[in-house]
Parts: structure tokens; C-alpha cells; sequence
């Protein structure tokens, strides 16, 4: 998604809900303090408006407490991928404080955080790019308002200060005030408008490899996500969920006995679940597994009801039998003419499995209703203001009594957004309200396989003309099938969702006449943001259809998209890049020092606003693809960390390579066939090949980082096994092939 | 039951086969061990039992009654874990960490018993899941303790 793509995530959600822009913040807080949410955890100053433009209000962001420590609360919610750092750094570097003094937490819901195009989210790697220069005013306005402080402290003018990291300084009498001594004044100062940012060369922090914030409490286990917590008089609960999405419980055949089981304290039937609620999670655990619970047929009409008969397998038919010409979203020239006058016509179709996010820290959710008629949530998020307005109505309250926390992710990839179904916070809600105490909801590995939100199946058709020269002229596809953007924010009739064909759309070879189009089918299954999207599937598809266009004009595919991206000296560069990186283009196959036969395969790939190009070499073992090493350059216009990219692009490859090799959910019966890591394998250390990274800033608008390493690596896997193999991937995963010879 | 962990006896009252991963985390408040799976594919929950690491989530806790046991809060104590740790920032291994507690206590347990592994010992020890992907980060660190 590029951050045009943004206007595709309105405010309001297919929920029927209406974000408003009231948050929690009183409109006058008079301290560089922040404490919304008093000792106890009572919120205080509910309701009020805050009118200012969002990502402005210092007193809304930092907190300088008097040692010096700076606190920060990030419109965005750590989950791995280095936020809360690269937010440190950047508000660090203006406001001329050490990162490494940073505390930094995720800020409550409230309309001074909506620093996204006016929205709040993290994910679409948007969250650095999209509040980039936002969050660098906020450092400089806070700088300011302690040079005043100091400058009224001194009796000297402005003009005299200059800061050292955390200190103001006035070298004309020597003199230096700590900021920490002086943030209660500062903080009574009105916020300076438009001051000015530093130049880029003066830069201490943005653009260095700074150390993680998160590292050292993450290495010791002092890392606390939201399973971790605790209130108290706290109760716990588990789930059993209808196996089929729309089914409701129906009689329970042993509840007594169940009712007696050590430590149970109620058994609840809640909206296609029965729960629970325990003194432990194991009691709660073991006994809803107990249950004998009858399941109705979903009702008439009942909201994504999964049918009886629905199979991942069936459901690739449906796609494939799914005939065009669909919802155009690109076109050029004259395809259908250009393909006439072709000298040869090529077409595949490709597919790719649903895939589960498995994240490692399983969802949970804490309620706890206050006497004031609160309810305080504690639940893993991507959208705290969503959350807040879902959660308000799931508890019949006003929006502005939720008071949202958003503790850190046990990974997400894009399992937080909000999705019907999906999340138990609104059993949590429902049992706290129920029992009269607060409650935590922990949904078992099993459970959260039933109830993910998946990555969608997908299918795309491509029809390519190539010239007498071999250079494809024309290029026809048609992706088929139901995205994340259009199930949960809506798609115009007439429009194509763009996570059903970003990455097919959008690329830059010079072929002259294309027609890219949409055929809508909608998935039966709960459908949801997987880390980079459609590009996660359709990078695949496109790529590897492009080794096709190649090898039938026999063409090298490395030379052919050097050839075919000639004017785009971004893009080309960044190829060159990374073939110089890998030591130098060969296809192969060749044999390696080890003895065994191995190949290379090439994918370029612009996600998320940034470009990048793969390579990768694999040979096989036994029949098994054999990931050795892969090579990425990526080129995201200009960057904060290039250690934490470059932790991400490894991050990324690991997923990437993951659904690559091994990942699929299949679904028999209306019902997931895995319920665990032993029935979904996700990649484990022994194939995590070598990985290289190259940094390249062209100086183009900031992109992501966070998935535009994942979309080559399933192509570059895939034209690599093609070179060795000679059969074409088509299909996702490569467990699923079978590779004639054992060892080539 | 009488469990012994880093160095403490505590009485706990849980029912024997209740896994040791719960009795840590619930009973005793300690949640520097993760659950991931509940069925001994991840490691989130690994912790030491006489120096063995060991899948918490499947242990039944009266299999370990009087053991002693060792947790990812203990970790500073034992001076092979503190070079972990230690590695394991310099490296900057961890990206949403939940894994790491029981990559550490995988980790640990490895360099106690054999403080100069080869390549596939590692390999043959570092098995725990890591969704993020942080596999080339957890090697490069083992390597750097195992070579002092
Ligand atoms: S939680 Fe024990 S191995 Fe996964
Ligand atoms: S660091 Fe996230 S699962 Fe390993």
C-alpha cells in the first residue's frame, strides 16, 4: 500500500460504528505530564475535546521527569518491528536528547495521536513514513519551549542558547540547566508553532544503527504483554469456540460435573463460544475442554456463517471457475489488440493458500468494570481508537468510559486489526460484567487457530504476448478474489480492492499494454491483514510469471527486467544492487563447493512506498527446497535505523520464506484441519538461510520497512527452484510438490 | 507440592498434572515464561529442570516436585546466562521478544553443558520458533559466548 493507499482506511470501519475524534486527554493539562489514567487505573478529565492538530500537543507526547529521563507516548504500538526506538530517535534528535533516556509506551486512545493522514494504525509500514516530520516538530516545539524556560531562568535572550543532549547550554557564561530541571516551566509555555527542523547533516541519532530500547527487558523475560497481566481480584477465563463460525451453543450435556471441577467458578454461553471463568487459566482451560456443547446450524442469515461444506480446496475451484473480465484497476494501450499481433501467447494461473498470522504470544484480553462506571480494557491492538469505539459498543457504554491500554505484541504481522469475530476482548467484557470481577481471557494456541483472521486464498490469471524478439508486449491479468481493505472498510462496486491487486497493478516494466482487473468473489472464511498484504501473494504471482514471460522469449530474467525498467533508474539501480551483492547475476543451475546442484532467482518488488529487489539460491536435499542464501537491497527513499531495517528485512525474509515453504491453512468441512504448530508448520531455525542486506537511500518520498522485505522472497524461491527443477511453482506452498529427483 | 525454583521452595497447591508452565505463571506469578502452543512445538515455555531445558508447557508439575528449577527470572544469577543476555543485546537479537525468554534458557542450557559447541550442536539445540524470524541473530550470539 502506498500512503495514497490510506484514504482506503477510512474512520469508520464495516462495524457500525462512528469514529469520533474525543479522547481521553483533559483540554488543560497544565504539566509536561501526562497521567491520564490516575493510580488505580480510574481515567480522570473524560470527554473533553482536544482541538489541536493532532501530533502537536508536546504536553500530550513527552513527559521530561526530573532525572532527565524522557517519556514518550508513540502513537504506535510496539510489536517487534523497532517503533518505539526509531520514535525516541526521532523525536530525540530535535528535541537534542539521548534516545537511550527514552521510556516509550503506547499512548491511550485521543485525537492528538491520530498523526496517520488524521487516523491512527499501525501497519501498512506506514508509522514512521506517515509521522515522520510530524513527530520531528513535536521534538523541536518541545526543545523550544525549554530554551524559553532556560532563557527565563538565565535572564538571557533566546538568541544566546543552544542545547547539548539534555541540557540547555549558554556558552557565553558557561552555564548549563538540565532538562529535567526545567521541564515544569517549560511545560506551562504555550507550544511554539512551525519551528524550524534540523538540516539532515547535523543529524546525531536518525540515520545510525541506535541501540533497541526494548532488547535487554526482552533478553530477561521482564518484557510484559497483555497474557502477562494482572489485576486484582482477577479471575481467568477460556473459550471454546463453535467450530464453525455462526453457531451458537446449544445444550451442554455436562455442566454440572463440569461446575465441579477444581477451581471453576461459572459457565458461560457467549455469542459462538461457551467460556470458563476459573481462579487459573489452566482450571478455566481444562474445563471448557470438557464440555459437551451442542452447536446449532448457523441462524438464517447469520454474518459470515461458515457453511457446512466449505473446503479451502473447493474454495480454489470457485476462484478458478470465477470468470472475468472483473473490475478493471489498470490499463494501458491496447492488451487485448497487442495480444492479436502477438508472435506468442503465454498464460498460467497461480494460486496461494490462506495462512495464519501465528504470532507467537496467543490473544488475550483483560475487562475490569470500575465503580464510576468505566471499563477498563488491557488488550493487544492496532488501533486503539477502533478498539475503544468496538469495545464501547460490545459494553453498551459511551466510548469516552472505555479506557483502552495497549500493552506490547508478542508479534502481530497484522493479527490486531480489528476483525469480526476474531478478538476476545468482547468476552472478556461480557464475563467481567458477568461475574462482577475483572477477567482475563486467554484464547489457546488451538482456539486462536480457529478464530484467526487469514491471510486470503487468492488466485490470479495471467495471459502474456510476447514479440518476434521475445519482449512481452502485452500483459492480461486477472486476480480473483475477496481482500482484507474491501471486507472490513468496504469497496465501490466499480472499484477493485487494492489488497486484492497491489503488486500486480502498479508495476513498472515497459510493457506497453496491460490490463489489470479485479474479479470480486467473496470468501466464506474471516479474511485479514497478513504482513504485506496482497503484495505477500501477488509479488509471487507476478514475478514468477515474469520468469515464464522470460524463459518462453529466451530471455534472461535478470537482463529482462534490467532491460524493462530502463527508464526507471531507481528501480534499475536498486537490481544492479543487488546483483552486485549476491556476487554477481548467475542463474545457474551450477554446482556449489559443497557438491550440490544449486540456482538463483531474481524478484523485484515495490511495496508499501519503498522498492526492493531479491535473490535468492537454493538447491534441494532429499527433495526438499533448501533456502541457502538470500539477498535483498531495498531502497526506502531514506531511512531512521538501519539496524533495526536491516532486523526487519531479515524478519521478513524468515515470514516470506515461511508461507514460501511450508505454510497452509486448509480447511475441510467448514473447519480448520490444523489447530496447532504441529498441523501448521512455520518456519524453524535449521531453514532460516543467510541473509544479506543492502541499504540503498535514493532520496526518494520515505517508504515502509516493516513488509517490503517479505513480497520478493517467495518468487525469488520459487524462479530458483523452476531453474533447477525445470517444473514451474504455481502453487504455494513448495511441501506440497513433488521434485522428481531426490538430489540434483 | 514442594517446587524449588531458582533456589526458593514454594508450597503450591495445584493438581499434579497440571503443567508446570501454569503453576509458574499463575501460581507463582512469574511470567517471564511464555505459553506459545500448549504442546511442546515452540520452546516460548522453556525453562531448566536440573540444568535440562525443558518444555514447561508439557511438564506435568508433580514430575518435578522437589527438582530444582530454573527460570528466565534467574538469569542474571548464573554466570552463563548473564553472557547471554549479555550476547543476546550486543546482538540486538530480540524483535517482539516473546520468544526469547525460552531462547535464552535454550541458549543457557547449551553453553553450560558444552561451552565450545560446534556449528551442529547449535543447530541441534537451538530449536525453539522464533515467528520474527530472529534465527541468524540467536546464532551469531551463541557463537560469540561459545567463543568467549
Ligand atoms: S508453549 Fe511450550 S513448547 Fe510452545
Ligand atoms: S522475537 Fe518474536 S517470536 Fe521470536
Amino acid at each position: 500500500m502506498n500512503l495514497a493507499a490510506l484514504e482506503h482506511f477510512p474512520l469508520s470501519h464495516r462495524w457500525p460504528i462512528n469514529l469520533t475524534r474525543r479522547g481521553f486527554l483533559g483540554a488543560s493539562l497544565g504539566a509536561l505530564v501526562l497521567g491520564v489514567l490516575l493510580p488505580g487505573g480510574t481515567a480522570r478529565a473524560q470527554g473533553a475535546v482536544a482541538e489541536a492538530k493532532p501530533g502537536t500537543r508536546v504536553p500530550a507526547f513527552l513527559e521530561i521527569r526530573p532525572d532527565g529521563t524522557v517519556l514518550l507516548k508513540s502513537p504506535f504500538i510496539e510489536g517487534g518491528q523497532g517503533i518505539f526506538t526509531a520514535m525516541a530517535q526521532i523525536v530525540g534528535e530535535e528535541l537534542d536528547a539521548d534516545p537511550s533516556r527514552f521510556v516509550v509506551e503506547c499512548a491511550e486512545p485521543g485525537s492528538d495521536y491520530m498523526v496517520v493522514g488524521g487516523r491512527r494504525l499501525t501497519g501498512g509500514s506506514f508509522s514512521v513514513r506517515s509521522s515522520y516530520t510530524t513527530m520531528r516538530g513535536l521534538g523541536a516545539a518541545a526543545r523550544q519551549m525549554l530554551l524559553q524556560a532556560a532563557a527565563g531562568r538565565l535572564g538571557v535572550p533566546v538568541s544566546e542558547l543552544t542545547t547539548e543532549p539534555g541540557k540547555v547550554v549558554h556558552a557565553a557564561s558557561g552555564r548549563s540547566i538540565e532538562y529535567g530541571e526545567l521541564a515544569a516551566e517549560a511545560a506551562a509555555l504555550p507550544v511554539p508553532e512551525d519551528v524550524p527542523l534540523k538540516a539532515e547533516s547535523d543529524f546525531r541519532w536518525i540515520k545510525k544503527p541506535v541501540a533497541r530500547l526494548d532488547v535487554l527487558e526482552k533478553s530477561t523475560g521482564k518484557a510484559v504483554y497483555a497474557i502477562d497481566l494482572t489485576v486484582e481480584g482477577m479471575l481467568q477465563a477460556a473459550v471454546q469456540h463453535a467450530p464453525r463460525f455462526g453457531a451458537e451453543p446449544g445444550a451442554i450435556a455436562n455442566e454440572a460435573e463440569v461446575k465441579a471441577m477444581k477451581g471453576v467458578h461459572s459457565i458461560h454461553r457467549l455469542p459462538g463460544a461457551v467460556a470458563v471463568v476459573a481462579d487459573r487459566w489452566w482450571q478455566a482451560r481444562r474445563a471448557v475442554e470438557t464440555l459437551q456443547v451442542e452447536w446449532t446450524e448457523p441462524a438464517a442469515g447469520a454474518r459470515f456463517a461458515m457453511p457446512a461444506d466449505f473446503s479451502s480446496d473447493g474454495f480454489r475451484a470457485t476462484l478458478a471457475a470465477a470468470s472475468g473480465p472483473g473490475v478493471a484497476a489498470e490499463s494501458e494501450g491496447d492488451s487485448a489488440a497487442a495480444m492479436q499481433g502477438a508472435a506468442r501467447v503465454i498464460e498460467a494461473t497461480y494460486d496461494a493458500p490462506f495462512l495464519a498470522h501465528g504470532q507467537l504470544e496467543p490473544p488475550s484480553a483483560l475487562a475490569r468494570w470500575n465503580e464510576d462506571g468505566t471499563l477498563e480494557l488491557w488488550l493487544p491492538n492496532q488501533a486503539p481508537e477502533m478498539f475503544q469505539q468496538v469495545a464501547a459498543k460490545a459494553a453498551g457504554i459511551e466510548p469516552e468510559k472505555v479506557i483502552l491500554h495497549s500493552p506490547m505484541l508478542g508479534g502481530f504481522f497484522g493479527r490486531h486489526f480489528l476483525y469480526e469475530g476474531a478478538s476476545p476482548f468482547p468476552q472478556a467484557i461480557q464475563l467481567a460484567k458477568a461475574v462482577g470481577r475483572p477477567v482475563k481471557v486467554i484464547w489457546s494456541r488451538e482456539e486462536e487457530f480457529l478464530r484467526d483472521a487469514l491471510r486470503p486464498l487468492s488466485l490470479a490469471r495471467f495471459r502474456a504476448g510476447l514479440d518476434a524478439e521475445g519482449l512481452p508486449v502485452a500483459l492480461e491479468a486477472e486476480a480473483v478474489g475477496e481482500g482484507p481493505i474491501g471486507r472490513w472498510f468496504g469497496r465501490k462496486p466499480d472499484a477493485a480492492d487494492p489488497s486484492v491487486v497491489e503488486g500486480i497493478s502498479g508495476k513498472l516494466y515497459a510493457i506497453p499494454n496491460r490490463s489489470i482487473a479485479h474479479v470480486p468473489v467473496e470468501s466464506p472464511a474471516i479474511i485479514g491483514f497478513w504482513r504485506s498484504v496482497g503484495h505477500s501473494m501477488n509479488d509471487f504471482f507476478y514475478e514468477t510469471f515474469f520468469d515464464e514471460m522470460a524463459d518462453a522469449g529466451q530471455q534472461d530474467p535478470y537482463e529482462l527486467r534490467l532491460r524493462l525498467l530502463a527508464d526507471h533508474p531507481r528501480q534499475k539501480a536498486l537490481l544492479e544492487a543487488v546483483g552486485e551483492l549476491s556476487g554477481g547475476w548467475k542463474r545457474g543451475p551450477f554446482t556449489a563447493e559443497d557438491g550440490s546442484r544449486r540456482a538463483r532467482g531474481v524478484a523485484m518488488a515495490s511495496p508499501f512506498g519503498s522498492e526492493v529487489a531479491t535473490i535468492a539460491e537454493v538447491s534441494l536435499r532429499q527433495g526438499e527446497v533448501v533456502v541457502h542464501d538470500v539477498w535483498v537491497a531495498i531502497d526506502p527513499g531514506s531511512i531512521v535505523n538501519p539496524a533495526i531495517i536491516e532486523a526487519q528485512v531479515n524478519s521478513a525474509v524468515a515470514l516470506g520464506l515461511s508461507s514460501a515453504l511450508l505454510e497452509e491453512v486448509v480447511y475441510v468441512d467448514g473447519a480448520p484441519q490444523a489447530r496447532n504448530f504441529d498441523g501448521y508448520p512455520i518456519l524453524p531455525p535449521d531453514r532460516m538461510p543467510r541473509v544479506h542486506v543492502r541499504i540503498i537511500e535514493s532520496g526518494a518520498p520515505m517508504g515502509g520497512i516493516g513488509e517490503p522485505g517479505l513480497p520478493g522472497v517467495p518468487p525469488a524461491v520459487a524462479n530458483a527452484v523452476s531453474v533447477l527443477t525445470g517444473q514451474r511453482v504455481r502453487s504455494l506452498p513448495l511441501s506440497k510438490m513433488q521434485f522428481s529427483a531426490t538430489d540434483i | 507440592m514442594e517446587l524449588i525454583i531458582n533456589g526458593t521452595t514454594h508450597q503450591v497447591d495445584a493438581e499434579e498434572d497440571t503443567p508446570l508452565l501454569w503453576v509458574i505463571r499463575d501460581d507463582l506469578g512469574m511470567t517471564g515464561t511464555k505459553y506459545g502452543c500448549g504442546l511442546a512445538q515452540c520452546g516460548a515455555c522453556t525453562v531448566l529442570v536440573d540444568g535440562q531445558p525443558t518444555r514447561s508447557c508439557v511438564t506435568p508439575v508433580g514430575s518435578v516436585a522437589g527438582l530444582p528449577i530454573t527460570t528466565i527470572e534467574a538469569i542474571n544469577e548464573d554466570p552463563v546466562g548473564r553472557r547471554v543476555v549479555e550476547a543476546w543485546v550486543e546482538h540486538q537479537v530480540p524483535q517482539c521478544g516473546y520468544c526469547q525468554s525460552g531462547q535464552v534458557m535454550a541458549a543457557t542450557a547449551l553453553l553450560k553443558e558444552n561451552p565450545q559447541p560446534s556449528e551442529e550442536d547449535i543447530a541441534a539445540s537451538m530449536v525453539n520458533l522464533c515467528r520474527c524470524g530472529t534465527y541468524n541473530a540467536i546464532a551469531a550470539a551463541v557463537r560469540d559466548v561459545a567463543q568467549g
